[in-house]
């Protein structure tokens, strides 16, 4: 059962970081260590700004044929 | 400059342990059991296994002992040098990515439909040119091409191929290196949308399954957006969920009366097309392009595993000849040409791919945790796309030849009818009657398969024939062609959005250096403006590709393969130049085989295209033909019907030979350009000079494969002990919290 239940948790860890799902919360921890004094964005705005950033350089995330 | 000391990570190889000698014997003997099956059958069918044995067993040794040469005794990665993404660590673009995850994207970001279209349109030449340029090229030039710009791009901060060779190289061949950027990105985006257009036409069920995926990328992105921002996992399975059952609703309007208003000609696809790309790149990225590319990403990496899976469990019979007689005489529906160069510059991703070096510089060195694992993600991640176009050989080589034949050959010679269709395979040599056809089309669910040239409806129907011998049965045949088609046109109009983009954003970067307002990317008028000229240019090949009476694909493919395989004697000179400068003149090898190869394929091909007396193959006898029968006063010549078909491909055939004379031309600038550089540096090994970022010291620990070695897990250990107890910090121990991200030391646990 814990054999199955590690299997799920490193399925699910990967699926986030593989989607990106987990930029917020790396942003988060980025801030805290490096910035304890800034002020954090809301997972709103920092998402917003992360897709309008693609918009502004579109070379970033670029795919292949 | 002299060669760079060996480094730790580098060290001289201990001696194999006699488990491991006698497990990488038996994947030799895997590997060669595979080619000389492959090599010995003569006319009689074989199984797709072999063709799996020789390839899995050939990349597996190439994986161990070939990359493993190049990180240590070439590159001398180096396990103590901080990577761009820990020393400029802004949580954003820069930050170390576990090595496994990065593995993802990159492969991700380079298969698309590339490896999916060329080995389907070379299986015309029989199923073993392709396979073997497949894996010797992936091997010895695509893989390493991949990881080496990787390399280098890491130890440049994530510089792009085009800054590195203006750095490298010069002014000269980085302008070179530009203008080849952008043409091969208006042709490519010409050619894929080709493909689509070919598969969808007169395909109710396709084109309404295609259309949906526009309103579920919208309302993906409103969730994305305004209810639940960056919840990507949960929106894209309620996305693959809408995307499945619109797959299954395409066949009720395809029996409803809404068929007729689906059912759309070449030609208007051709503008749908050009609208929507329009359309696309102008709207905010969030409302489209993002959410679709979660879908793609998602469907693809699923879409590759179930392949992989189905062909294994189906080991489905290989129908094709191992070598046509096309090879020889050049004479092919699909492409004209000998195997000599046109195999190679057909096939280009799933074997080398300058397009890679793209992805491989750029974004993906951003985020390289330890420079040890380029082999990883750079060789592994490339021979992983290789393996989907052996798969694709196989959906190709499945089928029965004569029907390979009756869907890839251009519509002009397969005539309007199902008759006539076999008349014309029969007369190349192969076998299908007007009823076999007929059921053909009847069993994927379209009112024909006949001349849908492009190479994704012979995918597709190779695909529903894989899947439907594991799950379904013959009742679910339509449905899996359909699925294809839908994973395919998927990310072919991603990538036309992508790519209409990034076009874009060249063409403002360049026109801003004479008229300022132009560079600002938020200035409206100036993204219309440059929008519009770069679907302008994808569009006309396009609509050009669709009306030639010769055939689109047969005209433009091989203007693709050489633009690519352009842009990778781009890239290969860039390395071999920062080798050679780096005093690694004995190493220069490596890449410098790869890039004579290259160059004798794309010049040879582009000089037969250019200067060939043969109609079929080059551009100008072609035009010559044509314009001499139009002076004559003839009504019709050869497949074109009637005298503004005549003149329609005396236009064509122009700009495509010029065309590929600009293309040749700028290789052999580029060319000249690093040889150049290379004879100073080996002349004065004092002058050359590098431009790589400083040595740092990292403070990462992480495993280099995907899998740590036992000093690896020793290594981890140690540093999660220093860092205060905590697991035992292997990445492969329990990854469920998932929350420190880029902490040094500990990285493993990320």
């Amino acid at each position: 059962m814990t054999a199955v239940r590690t299997a799920a948790s490193r399925i699910w860890w990967y699926v986030r970081e593989l989607t990106g799902e987990t930029a917020y919360e790396r942003y988060v921890a980025h801030v805290r260590k490096d910035h304890p004094d800034a002020p954090v964005q809301s997972r709103r705005e920092f998402e917003r700004e992360r897709t309008d950033r693609q918009a502004a350089d579109p070379r970033q995330g670029f795919r292949c044929c | 400059m002299p060669e760079p000391a060996t480094t730790d990570t580098a060290r001289p190889e201990r001696k194999m342990t006699p488990k491991s000698i006698v497990i990488w014997t038996l994947v030799a003997l895997v590997g060669a059991t595979g080619w000389g099956v492959l090599a010995l059958s003569r006319g009689e069918e074989i199984s797709a296994a072999w063709l799996l044995a020789a390839a899995l067993g050939s990349y597996a040794i190439a994986y161990r002992f070939y990359s493993k040469f190049i990180a240590n005794r070439v590159l001398k990665v180096d396990k103590k040098r901080a990577t761009p993404a820990e020393r400029l660590d802004n949580g954003v673009d820069f930050h170390p990515t576990d090595r496994r995850v990065l593995f993802g994207h990159h492969f991700a970001a380079v298969a698309g439909a590339g490896p999916l279209v060329g080995p389907v349109l070379a299986a015309q030449m029989g199923y073993l040119p392709g396979t073997i340029w497949i894996v010797a090229g992936v091997i010895f030039a695509g893989a390493v091409q991949d990881m080496v710009v990787l390399f280098f791009s890491t130890r440049r901060d994530g510089r792009s191929l085009g800054q590195m060779a203006r750095d490298e190289i010069g002014p000269f061949g980085g302008a070179a290196a530009l203008i080849a950027v952008f043409v091969i990105m208006i042709i490519l985006l010409a050619v894929l949308a080709l493909v689509i257009v070919n598969a969808l036409a007169h395909s109710p069920w396709g084109v309404f399954s295609i259309a949906m995926t526009i309103p579920i990328a919208l309302f993906m992105g409103v969730y994305l957006r305004i209810l639940r921002p960056g919840r990507v996992t949960e929106v894209s399975v309620i996305g693959v969920a809408l995307l499945l059952f619109a797959i299954v609703s395409g066949r009720w309007v395809a029996e409803s009366s809404w068929a007729e208003a689906f059912t759309l000609a070449p030609s208007s696809l051709v503008i749908w097309m050009v609208v929507y790309g329009f359309l696309a790149s102008v709207l905010p990225v969030w409302m489209l392009l993002a959410p679709r590319d979660y879908l793609s990403t998602f469907m693809k990496v699923g879409t590759i595993v179930l392949l992989a899976l189905g062909v294994v469990v189906a080991l489905p019979t290989l129908k094709m000849d191992s070598v046509t007689d096309f090879a020889t005489n050049g004479q092919g529906p699909v492409f004209s040409g000998s195997m000599f160069p046109f195999v190679f510059i057909t096939i280009a991703c799933g074997a080398l791919s300058g397009f890679h070096a793209l992805v491989s510089s750029g974004t993906t060195p951003k985020m390289v945790q330890k420079e040890t694992q380029v082999r990883l993600i750079g060789y592994g991640s490339m021979l992983t796309e290789s393996f989907v176009a052996i798969m694709a050989v196989i959906c190709a080589c499945i089928l029965e030849p004569g029907l390979y034949f009756a869907i890839n050959s251009p519509a002009g010679a397969l005539g309007p009818t199902l008759e006539s269709a076999s008349e014309f395979v029969k007369g190349i040599g192969f076998a299908i009657t007007p009823e076999q056809l007929a059921k053909a089309a009847e069993e994927v669910g379209e009112q024909t398969v006949v001349a849908k040239t492009g190479g994704a409806p012979t995918f597709a129907f190779g695909m529903s024939e894989i899947f439907s011998a594991v799950v379904g049965g013959a009742g679910m045949k339509a449905f899996w062609y359909h699925f294809a088609i839908m994973f395919e046109a998927l990310f072919i109009l991603t990538t036309v959005d992508a790519g209409t983009r990034v076009g874009r954003f060249m063409l403002q970067d360049t026109l801003g250096n004479v008229w300022k307002p132009l560079r600002d990317v938020s200035w409206k008028p100036g993204v219309w403006l440059a929008s519009a000229v770069v679907v302008g240019g994808w569009g006309y090949f396009l609509w050009v590709g669709v009306h030639d009476p010769l055939g689109g694909i047969n005209q433009l493919f091989p203007l693709f393969g050489i633009a690519n395989q352009l842009l990778a004697a781009v890239a290969l000179a860039v390395c071999t130049t920062l080798l050679i400068k780096s005093g690694r003149l004995k190493w220069a090898w490596v890449t410098g085989i790869p890039l004579l190869w290259d160059a004798a394929v794309t010049l040879t091909a582009s000089w037969q295209k250019v200067f060939s007396d043969d109609p079929k193959v080059g551009f100008f006898a072609q035009r010559d033909v044509y314009q001499k029968a139009l002076d004559s006063g003839a009504e019709s010549f050869g497949t074109a019907k009637n005298r503004d078909a005549m003149e329609t491909i005396v236009t064509n055939s122009t700009v495509d030979g010029v065309l590929c004379a600009i293309f040749a031309i700028l290789i052999l600038v580029v060319l000249a350009d690093a040889t150049r550089v290379c004879v100073k540096a080996i002349r004065n090994p004092g002058s050359a000079e590098i431009k790589e970022a400083p040595y740092v010291e990292s403070k990462i620990v992480a495993p280099a494969g995907l899998w740590p070695t036992a000093e690896e897990k020793a290594e981890l250990a140690a540093a999660a002990a220093v860092a205060g107890g905590g697991s035992s910090g292997d990445g492969s121990s329990g990854d469920g919290d998932g929350t420190s991200g880029g902490t040094p030391v500990a990285a493993g646990k990320s």
